[in-house]
């Protein structure tokens, strides 16, 4: 690590401006959880840090009848601690409360989980599941990037030169809908996901039909990956067994994991049936109330 | 003949919990470890690492870093002094000077990833390590050798060239097997040829590390009289002393060893790899102060480890439960260099049992690992889980209950280790006793919930303890407070454990003690704090220094009281003679006119240690579906021969045993087909947080040690070795498979129940 430039810009302007000016060599700094280990292990080499905390846009978090906004520096305690999001969008709480311990919850937010861009991002799936849309400003102006097209690799993203992420947009969840995340990990907490699975899924009135589903995986691929044939399976199906079962063995499809220090190819797909069926499971079990 | 005592039970401070000496530093953060260490001018050290396992130097080329602005001083191995072939002891073992020079900065090769082949210092730490980047080494790369079977085929490339390997003592060149050696008695054979139950298996196991949180660091002033000054975080001051001196190639006078707190060790601070590099980069720069501190990822794939290996291991019984012989075969891996746990895995394999006939070859192997250190229990775990795993079986097999049948052939007094030493008293029995009784082993596992399923396991292990070299100084001042110094690196609350000693002898409170750790120009030698050696040894030089001191006062009395010393008596912190009586506080203020205040000093060298034995029973459950394990319920059952500070001492059986967990069930070193250690951080290198563990319940059993005053027994490393086979054990009671290779992972589990 070499001395480098910090810079604490006001507006998302001057953000752009200072990552533009850079390039490869600056980065933004939200709670820095992840940018302070790659820069200390020379992953990045670089010459200015953009501390984007002091940007109103990029701390806020809102929810109202359109839906939850959550800033890009906005840290994942304030997420989970927040009423509303706890009762609308408990598939976001559960990603957001289990990664790293309390003090790196109170600095990282799901912003630098998008951006990091780890496979085994524990934020990510649920808001895959939830449809969310990453909002980005840069020096051509801004776009929206749906999250599951976000990350195009094991740290690279969409996100061109200059560019940055601004908010997370996730739309009102429709009646009768429910959702949760769940990872496997050899220990309690404080670890990385084996494998990971957000579901989000749509009931009829009476519980008893699914009318549409998402599900997310994590760390079974080079990016998280949005498991569309086994979500649309349930589309109209019972809920009962057989559908999930089925949801389930379709998930198991979608993985395409490696083999490394944290499981094998055959444990990854086998953990992501189990933990399709059972996220089915406890967000149907919402869905119902 | 060796001392022994009759131990009494009425204790005024021993076993009691008072508060410890060190604890309000410790807990404000005043505390001053190595990494806290400042010096006017201090300046910056940085290494430069091997980023292949197994190769050759061509060339180092250093002219840039050395044209650096900010660069003092660059060091390859061609800047250290030569040496022999000698041997120091750091102790606890024994190191030799030419190879651990060669371990701490590579010489003509690299033998594992990590490997430290330049330093340098400079005026910052980013200046520093930009230097070492930009030191050019030419490698010729060599395929790496990454376990013992690799290790000892016939083609096996030689990782130590001109090692004379030493097999049942022939000696052997071009191999990677350092050492083969053999203990036996009884006639192995012929006792498999009649025995009803014979069950043999290989057993497995990663190599591990410590994970001691703090990093090893060390400070050091080479100064132009030739004066070395050292701060370094270690387990003992005087093996840094020792190996320092030794590797700079200087008198061990000429070093000072400064002591600092230490956050963590576990055997695997007995070694130095900084100290020396630190002290000729200090010469280099014109006698700076140079500091280096090892990030985790160096820790993890260049200090010492516990070995990994192979086990076999063959067993016979009778159909009523006598074991009749048992063989085994334990092959470690020392690392890049000789010198693995395999000597003491040899002594501890077979010492819970009473064995007519007994044969264990050992073999010290080579590998493109780090080399190996002293991890809690050196070997003792390794061959824990091999024997039990076997014995475990062989109840299965013959009906026997698990701790009944442990019972009948428990080692007890007079009975031989494998190498032939005859047991003194020993606890075995009485631990075995108290397991049986015990709520745990008496109560119902309990049902599982839907999709788990649970299972019990039990093993018992052995370690043999240390003795050694101890110093402790105890200087009375006017106001009835003790001054205490004494030698002992301070890593589990021994500063008070040993001033308790003293304290029962004077009958001074132990409030009233100050305890100390001087540097090595200010204390008698002392080894290193391991082998649990220094709450008995350490302990008992405190104890001897305390009857001196009682002695010294009785002199000063009779001048006072112009009597005979023969008739002052000395009891409960209180003198009396002829009707006059005075408290040792109060006469403490008196001393003036007797020749000031009065001193003592004992050292011992004591040849023997009582044994420890611990037997554990964990309960556990498995998630069927994903291979996950959480233990539930767990109870480590150990002679602990008298708890000086039960408390103390119940943290260090605990502490143990979750080394022993995380052992068992996650961690290891995950080896790359390039020889480099994948999961070198603590994210996925998988340690158990208190998170994962429940309450660890402890059932301390007191066989006092003939060998100690109060009996007192060491009691921090065997607690490491049975959770090994107990959570093993567990889990093939869950799931119904049988797990021969540590750890047993989530992914092993479910392995084993989808391959039906």
């Amino acid at each position: 690590m070499h001395p480098f430039a910090y810079v604490a810009p006001k507006t998302v302007s001057e953000a752009v401006s200072v990552l533009a000016e850079h390039g490869d060599r600056a980065r933004p700094l939200a709670g820095g959880t992840d940018l302070l280990v790659k820069a200390r292990a020379n992953v990045w080499d670089l010459d200015a840090v953009v501390d984007v905390k002091n940007i109103p846009e990029l701390m806020s978090l809102s929810i109202n009848g359109a839906g939850l906004s959550i800033g890009a520096g906005v840290p994942c305690c304030q997420v989970y601690e927040h009423k509303d999001i706890q009762e609308q969008y408990p598939g976001i709480i559960d990603g957001a409360s289990i990664i790293g311990g309390i003090q790196i919850q109170s600095r990282a937010g799901l912003g630098g989980n998008l951006c990091n861009a780890a496979p085994s991002g524990d934020g990510i799936p649920a808001l895959i599941a939830y449809s969310a849309v990453a909002k980005i400003s840069g020096p051509n102006g801004n776009r929206e990037v749906a999250v599951e097209d976000f990350a195009t690799g094991p740290s690279r993203t969409v996100l061109e030169n200059g560019e940055l992420l601004t908010s997370i947009e996730i739309p009102k969840p429709a009646a009768n809908s429910g959702a949760a995340y769940t990872r496997f990990i050899p220990r309690n907490e404080m670890d990385i996901a084996v494998a990971g699975v957000g579901v989000f899924v749509q009931l009829d009135s009476e519980g008893k039909k699914f009318e549409s589903a998402r599900i997310a995986l994590a760390s079974v691929g080079p990016t998280p990956i949005l498991a569309q044939k086994a979500g649309d399976s349930l589309a109209g199906k019972p809920v009962n067994d057989e559908s999930i079962a089925s949801a389930a063995s379709l998930a198991k499809d979608a993985a395409s994991p490696i083999t490394d220090m944290r499981g094998t190819v055959d444990q990854r797909k086998h953990l992501v049936e189990v933990l399709t069926g059972r996220m089915l499971n406890q967000a149907i079990e919402r869905a119902r109330g | 003949m060796v001392a022994t005592y009759e131990t009494k039970n009425d204790y005024k401070v021993v076993g009691n919990t008072p508060i410890r000496h060190d604890g309000l530093d410790k807990v404000t953060g005043r505390a001053v470890y190595g990494g806290d260490v400042k010096a006017p001018g201090l300046i910056w050290g940085e290494v430069l690492r091997s980023p292949h396992a197994h190769a050759r130097i061509k060339k180092i080329d250093t002219s840039t870093a050395e044209a650096m602005d900010g660069v003092f001083a660059v060091l390859t191995h061609s800047d250290f002094p030569t040496v022999d072939e000698r041997e120091v002891s750091t102790g606890e073992d024994v190191v030799n000077l030419k190879r651990d020079q060669s371990n701490i900065m590579a010489n003509k090769k690299v033998h594992y990833k990590g490997h430290v082949v330049a330093a340098v210092a400079a005026v910052d730490r980013n200046t520093a390590q930009q230097a070492a980047n930009v030191i050019k080494v030419e490698y010729e790369v060599l395929s790496p050798i990454s376990n013992v079977d690799d290790a000892m085929a016939d083609d096996a490339p030689i990782i130590l060239e001109g090692l004379v390997g030493d097999h049942l003592g022939e000696e052997v060149e071009n191999t990677n097997v350092a050492t083969i050696f053999r203990h036996e008695f009884g006639d192995v054979d012929n006792a498999f040829a009649n025995s009803d139950i014979v069950i043999e298996r290989t057993v497995s196991m990663s190599m591990i590390h410590q994970g001691y949180i703090e990093p090893h660091n060390a400070t050091a002033i080479w100064a132009e009289d030739g004066n070395v000054t050292v701060w370094s975080s270690t387990q003992g001051s005087f093996g840094v002393r020792a190996q320092t001196a030794g590797m700079i190639g200087v008198p061990e006078s000429k070093v000072r060893v400064n002591y600092v707190e230490i956050g963590g060790g576990f055997g695997g601070k007995t070694k130095v790899y900084l100290a020396p590099v630190a002290a000729l980069l200090s010469r280099k720069s014109g006698g700076r102060p140079v500091k280096l501190i090892m990030d985790r990822s160096s820790i993890f794939e260049a200090t010492g480890p516990a070995p990994g290996g192979k086990i076999r291991m063959k067993i016979g019984a009778t159909k009523d439960g006598k074991i009749t012989a048992a063989d085994t075969d334990i092959m470690l891996e020392s690392g890049g260099y000789p010198g693995s746990a395999v000597g003491a895995a040899g002594l501890c394999v077979f010492a819970c049992y009473n064995l007519p006939a007994s044969k264990i070859t050992g073999y010290d192997v080579l590998v493109n690992k780090p080399k190996s250190a002293a991890y809690r229990a050196p070997g003792s775990p390794q061959a824990s889980f091999a024997i039990e795993t076997v014995i475990d079986e062989i109840c299965e097999k013959g009906g026997f209950d698990k701790i009944q049948f442990r019972l009948e052939n428990a080692a007890k007094e007079g009975t031989r280790r494998g190498d032939g030493v005859q047991f003194i008293r020993v606890g075995l029995e009485e631990c075995l006793e108290s397991a049986k009784e015990s709520d745990h082993w008496k109560s119902p596992i309990g049902d599982a919930p839907e999709g788990k399923a649970r299972g019990r396991g039990v093993a018992s292990a052995y370690w043999m303890n240390g003795g050694g070299k101890s110093t402790c100084d105890l200087m009375l001042q006017d106001d009835g407070t003790v001054m205490m110094n004494e030698g002992s690196a301070d890593i589990g609350g021994t500063r008070t454990s040993i001033a308790m000693q003293a304290a029962e002898v004077l009958g001074i409170p132990i409030e009233d003690f100050h305890p100390s750790i001087p540097d090595t120009d200010s204390i008698g030698f002392t080894g290193v704090t391991g082998g649990s050696r220094t709450t008995y040894a350490t302990g008992l030089a405190a104890y001897n220094a305390a009857h001196k001191l009682v002695d010294e006062l009785k002199g000063r009395l009779a001048d006072l009281w112009e009597t005979e010393t023969a008739n002052i008596k000395f009891n409960e912190g209180t003198f009396t003679a002829n009707g006059d009586s005075i408290g040792i506080q109060e006469l403490a203020g008196k001393l003036d006119p007797t020749g000031g205040s009065a001193t003592a000093t004992a050292s011992v060298n004591l040849a023997e240690a009582g044994n420890a034995y611990g037997v554990h029973i964990c309960d556990l459950e498995v998630d069927l579906a994903t291979g996950k394990t959480d233990v539930i319920r767990y109870t480590a059952i150990q002679d602990v021969g008298k708890a000086v500070h039960p408390q103390y001492a119940e943290g260090q059986i605990q502490g143990g045993v979750v080394q022993g967990l995380g052992w068992a069930l996650n961690e290891e070193y995950f080896i790359t087909d390039d020889g480099a250690m994948a999961n070198r951080s603590f994210l996925d290198y998988r340690m158990p947080t208190s998170l994962d563990m429940p309450m660890i319940d402890t059932i301390m059993v007191e066989v006092p040690n003939p060998l100690h005053p109060y009996g007192v027994r060491g009691v921090g490393e065997v607690p490491i070795s049975p959770p090994l086979s107990a959570a093993a054990q567990a889990i093939k009671e869950a799931t119904g498979k049988s797990y021969y290779e540590l750890p047993v992972k989530p992914g092993r589990i479910l392995e084993a129940l989808n391959n039906d």
